[in-house]
């Protein structure tokens, strides 16, 4: 059960697990039965938690905890995350333009939110930071160089985390009440939309907010 | 254990603490949202069913009364073990043993509580790493922040989630004679009233003290019978439940 307590610890930050740091830290000498353990670990928290354990990369074995439960209106208290506003506000540019977007656009519609990358915000503090660093690491984004750019600029695009969590689907019907179209009329994305393995919840980071945690049941505003 | 049941969790987690009218109202939005009945005085039955699978985790929703009124709160803790480095992820070593120091500070006093300048002076004298002034003050804003204590015109005492989460912990580190318990409940009392014969221990929670001297008319030390010398507080027709699990 260490590994349970192992997971909800990383997740607390919204930070992936690499099966390398489990079999150091968790396992130690019972490395030859992680299959094992993980299954029973899954079993555990579907049974308990009700969270379920996703491998967001195959190739470097790293896992995330995402909610089965949805997020339900009326909760008695909620605890929101201003960070959830801003990085859905990125990822729907991201998903609007394609699945990926220069920097330019992303910095560009945050300045018209009066989001500047380059100050710091009361609310956000460093956001360039919070946007290219712990969004990247908690596989909400991915920040990658664009090669023979000069000077040098990246491409955003959805992260492992954001693919698993965040249903495109309920983006595309929260942008259709924005823009009073109905979802459909983005017909590349609808069908992007439909094709996403289902998420957990339509909610980054529902499984258990940490400190820099997205934590609203509400997509974020987007002032268009 | 059904998905109302998970969501309760998934909330406590989020929270820590909550008092009895929010374990209710969570109770009862949780079975909503899944559709299960919800029986309204049968908290403690669905917080069992919780707490059965969560005994294998080492966690335990546990109850207790806050000692300022008597309210009946729920919190989540880890039973894991009873050593003080339950905190640990968040708090170094020599900012463990300040804690440790601050506690031992707060057993001995009569108050339940420490002053400010009382733990600075202990960060002076720990004997892993010292701390600085600074960062000894910086880490009780943070013990404040995080739910653990509570801090008043420079006197710091244990907040009730960590009276619940520490209460195993401090009965198993203390000697049975440093340990002061409520006459009434007999749970661990920290802020109380004591009885002012020098040779008579007994002592009670302000809350406790009210329920228990209200329909007296002459008030008496239940252990030595001499007068009792504190004010009650004013009355509160609750029926919270004292005991603390």
């Amino acid at each position: 059960m260490e590994l349970v307590q192992y997971f909800l610890i990383k997740d607390e930050n919204k930070l992936p697990v690499r099966r390398a740091d489990i079999v150091k830290n968790v396992l130690k000498e019972y490395k030859n039965v992680f299959q094992e353990i993980m299954k029973r670990t899954s079993h555990t928290f579907e049974k308990v938690y009700g969270f379920k354990v996703v491998e967001i990369d195959a190739k470097n074995h790293i896992y995330i905890l995402i909610n089965q439960l949805k997020p339900a209106e009326g909760a008695p208290e909620r605890i929101s995350n201003p960070n959830t506003g801003l990085l859905l506000v990125i990822l729907s540019v991201v998903f609007m333009k394609g699945g990926v977007v220069r920097e330019a656009s992303v910095w560009n519609t945050l300045k018209m939110m009066q989001v500047d990358p380059r100050e710091n915000h009361r609310v956000f503090g460093d956001v360039k930071k919070l946007v290219t660093d712990d969004f990247v690491r908690q596989r909400y984004l991915e920040y990658t160089k664009i090669p023979h750019t000069e000077p040098l600029e990246h491409e955003f695009r959805w992260g492992q985390r954001a693919e698993v969590e965040v249903s495109k689907l309920d983006m595309l019907e929260f942008l259709g009440q924005l823009h009073g179209k109905d979802p459909q009329h983005w017909s590349q994305q609808y069908k992007e939309a439909t094709n996403q393995a289902s998420p957990g919840s339509s909610q980054p980071g529902s499984s258990q907010p940490g400190s820099s945690q997205p934590g609203s049941s509400q997509p974020g505003s987007s002032q268009r | 254990m059904e998905d109302c049941h998970r969501r309760f969790l998934q909330n406590m987690m989020l929270r820590g603490i909550v008092n009895q009218q929010e374990a209710k109202a969570l109770q009862q939005h949780c079975c909503e949202v899944h559709k299960q009945k919800y029986e309204a005085d049968k908290l403690e039955e669905f917080i069992e069913v919780i707490n059965s699978q969560l005994v294998s985790m080492y966690m335990k929703i546990r109850s207790g009364a806050s000692e300022d009124d008597a309210t009946q709160y729920y919190a989540l803790v880890n039973t894991a073990n009873t050593e003080i480095t339950r905190m640990s992820p968040d708090y170094t070593a020599s900012e463990l043993e300040l804690f440790k120091r601050t506690l031992d500070l707060i057993m001995h006093s009569d108050s339940g509580t420490a002053s400010s300048t009382d733990i600075l002076n202990s960060a002076n004298s720990l004997q892993t790493r010292k701390l600085a002034k600074s960062a000894a003050e910086g880490m009780l804003h943070r013990l404040v922040k995080d739910g653990w204590m509570v801090e008043k015109r420079g006197e710091y005492s244990l907040s009730t989630r960590c009276i619940i989460d520490m209460e195993p912990y401090i009965r198993t580190t203390y000697e049975e004679e440093q340990l002061k318990l409520c006459s009434v409940c007999h749970g661990l009392a920290f802020k109380c009233q004591t009885c002012s014969n020098p040779l008579c221990t007994v002592k009670v929670h302000h809350p406790c003290a009210e329920r228990f001297f209200r329909r007296m008319p002459v008030r008496k030390c239940p252990g030595c019978s001499e007068p009792w010398p504190h004010d009650i507080p004013e009355g509160r027709p609750s029926g919270s439940k004292q005991r603390q699990r």
